[in-house]
């Protein structure tokens, strides 16, 4: 493999990929192929993503939306999702919300699902995404299946695992590496490191270092980066996704970043770390290194910014319309993916509700 | 037409799909080179190369969340779980994931995934061998669980379960494997999933059974016959979705009812049976319903087994009772 990024930086000698640094600097000699333009364009919808994100929580607070897990600080990981190929899989978890949108979900769908509409889980049938998922290190092992049938049928695409540190305690996301090390899958691991998970500080989670260095113990290469850095971002994705559709892979990224806000709508992170701690990681924020970046080439200016910033609160604003329109889900649409052939006994009581429902007794 | 055992039943079930199917794999612990430690995988490896048929890490919950994956990228994996004392690792992706993962996706995929996994006790195997966790899988809604109690309905079942396009645990009764032949036609056929089967007809009472205590039934049901009296047995086969009319209709002929299993009798099947019958045929029954089922312990070691296990004379026994006439013959 001709490698830029993986086998460069030893991450358990503490190396990192970083390219662009917090001030906007960038290091032209590992840049990926992330044109200036792309760039900008990245910029925009990261800029709608987090105001998406800070309105999903502001309807939270409202009773408008339900129990809500920001990714607010998160958002250049979140946007690796934009590097994934056509045929490539995004298997996320529920912090995804980001990275569903980079890759197309409807924003009124993800506003939907928060809101306890099961509806917002319906995926488009042509999307290559897997459900949302909620135990932390359930899926890299779909991952890992959906990556193998990949390679069995001959396709040239990968899968990408979203999972935390938090979830690389877990013995399902040991398995998966496992398994993908020795079936040589084309399986991207992406561990997006927010350094907790609800309240346990990253140190407290592993003895080890890092995250990345353990992809030596599977016998593949793993890679430590600056996870606020899309150009870091963008160059460890794209290297392993053309790897994997290549016959190549696994590979782990483990992506450093903080998250800025609560683990969820219901957390409160005063618990757990102070003020000042939040406030000294926001120098390092994703979005104002790319901007400042983009300021140094003349490729951004304040009325950009004020117009990404608008347009950001439109879409929100119009996704929120949306979903706040789509009337509330039918009672008997609980009954109807449990089984593809419905056995006697669940047709009856599916006959129940709909006998109450009509009696109109449950009606307040 | 060739007789054959349950294990070989099962074996030319999987060879037979493997060979039409060239989406199917096999995978789990030993399957491949090793054939499995029961041999009901024995020899595929050798016809269809280690790529489809693959010895996997030592791993129960990456085999069942990995085939779910392979299942959603279009695969048929039919994945072996050594030991049922071992599915319980695997649970979270067989319950929360595999299970759920229709309605979790809106329907979107239909999981195709058999996971097979030897069953029950009887075979004086070590501890965490033997168990009978059927429960927890029937109570979990999605999930298609299987149980046959001989080789030609081993055969049917598993090809129908190949083709169900829905995830199914196939629960093998490792007691019973190599326990009897009998007359499997080397053709395609399939035992429908859902249906039990009335293994025996009679008029007094009903002994509902699956797996292996069948066996015991129609045991039992001679040493009644002896008695004078006429028991129906209806083999349950698929233990979800329960076909329980089949029950109730029993019921509503003969007025007694007699459940055994080999899991514990707390919420094990025959409460589910029980109760349904209950619902539905209560003023049928001339006599309370006997459950006839392993104790609310563990599956002791070996050397107890046969007094954990229910048995021909504790069924007659509980037949008796629900006879009224459990003083005479003693």
């Amino acid at each position: 493999m001709n490698s830029r990024y993986f086998g460069r930086f030893d991450p358990s000698r503490g190396e990192k990929l970083q390219i662009l640094d917090h001030e906007g600097k960038l290091k032209e000699e590992l840049r990926p192929d992330l044109p200036d333009e792309r760039v900008v364009r990245l910029y925009e919808r990261m800029t709608v993503m987090r105001v998406a994100d800070q309105t999903a929580l502001t309807l939270q607070r409202e009773g408008r939306l339900g129990t809500y897990a920001p990714f607010y600080g998160q958002e250049a990981c979140q946007a690796s999702s934009a590097f994934l190929g056509p045929l490539d899989w995004l298997v996320p978890t529920y912090r995804e919300t980001g990275a569903l949108f980079m890759r197309g979900v409807p924003l009124s769908l993800l506003y939907r699902y928060w809101m306890g509409d099961e509806r917002g889980m319906s995926m488009p049938e042509t999307s290559r995404i897997l459900p949302v998922e909620i135990v932390v290190g359930a899926h890299p092992l779909h991952a890992v299946g959906l990556s193998w049938a990949l390679k069995l049928k001959g396709e040239k695409a990968a899968a990408a695992a979203y999972f935390g540190d938090g979830a690389s305690s877990q013995g399902d996301v040991h398995e998966a590496m496992n398994f993908a090390g020795v079936l040589k899958t084309p399986t991207v691991f992406v561990c997006e490191n927010n350094q907790y998970a609800i309240s346990l500080p990253r140190k407290e989670q592993t003895a080890s270092e890092t995250i990345a260095q353990r992809a030596a113990g599977y016998g593949f290469p793993g890679l430590l980066i600056d996870g606020n850095d899309l150009f870091a971002v963008a160059g460890s994705m794209l290297e392993a996704l053309e790897a994997c559709r290549n016959g190549g892979g696994p590979f782990l990224i483990e992506m450093l970043t903080y998250r800025y806000g609560p683990h969820t709508s219901s957390d409160d992170p005063t618990k757990y770390r102070t003020a000042e701690e939040v406030e000294a990681q926001k120098p390092f924020d994703p979005l104002l290194r790319l901007r400042r970046y983009l300021e140094s080439k003349g490729m951004w200016t304040d009325a950009d910014e004020a117009a990404a910033l608008e347009a950001g609160r439109l879409e929100a604003e119009r996704a929120i319309t949306a979903a706040e329109a789509m009337s509330p889900p039918a009672p008997m649409d609980m009954f109807r993916y449990t089984k593809k052939t419905v056995p006697p006994y669940l047709e009856q009581q599916k006959a129940e509700l709909a006998e109450f429902l009509e009696s109109g007794v449950g009606h307040a | 037409m060739p007789k054959l055992n349950m294990v070989s039943a099962i074996n030319q079930a999987l060879d037979q799909e493997m060979s039409r199917n060239g989406r199917m794999l096999v995978l789990g612990e030993d399957v491949g080179r090793e054939g499995g430690v029961f041999r009901v995988t024995d020899g595929l490896q050798a016809k269809y190369g280690p790529a489809r048929v693959v010895d996997t890490p030592l791993a129960e919950s990456a085999i069942v969340g990995v085939s779910l994956g392979l299942a959603a990228g279009g695969m048929l994996p039919v994945a072996e779980i050594q030991f049922e004392g071992f599915l319980y690792v695997a649970m979270d992706q067989l319950l929360n994931q595999l299970a759920r993962y229709r309605t979790r996706s809106q329907g979107r995929f239909d999981l195709g995934v058999v996971v097979r996994v030897p069953w029950g006790g009887g075979i004086h195997a070590p501890e965490m061998h033997s168990d009978s966790p059927e429960t927890v899988l029937v109570h979990t809604p999605g999930l298609t669980v299987v149980e046959p109690s001989n080789p030609f309905d081993a055969k049917g079942l598993m090809l129908s379960a190949l083709r169900l396009g829905e995830p199914v645990v196939f629960c093998e009764p490792k007691r019973i494997y190599r326990a009897v032949k009998m007359d499997v036609p080397e053709e395609d056929y399939t035992v429908p999933i859902g249906k039990a089967k009335t293994v025996a007809e009679g008029t007094d009472l009903t002994i509902v059974a699956w797996g292996a205590m069948v066996r015991e039934a129609m045991n039992s049901r001679k040493e009644l016959e002896s008695l004078g009296y006429s028991a129906e047995v209806i083999d349950l086969r698929t233990l979800s979705p329960m076909d329980s009319p089949a029950v109730i209709e029993s019921v509503r002929k003969t007025g007694r009812l007699i459940i055994t299993h080999e899991a514990p009798r707390t919420l094990g099947l025959g409460a589910e049976i029980a109760a349904r019958v209950a619902e539905e045929a209560l003023t049928s029954l001339l006599a309370p319903i006997e459950r006839v089922t392993g104790f609310d312990t563990f599956m002791p070691l070996g050397l107890l087994e046969e007094h954990y296990l229910p048995n021909a004379g504790r069924i007659t026994a509980a037949a008796k009772k629900a006879l009224g006439v459990e003083r005479i013959a003693a």
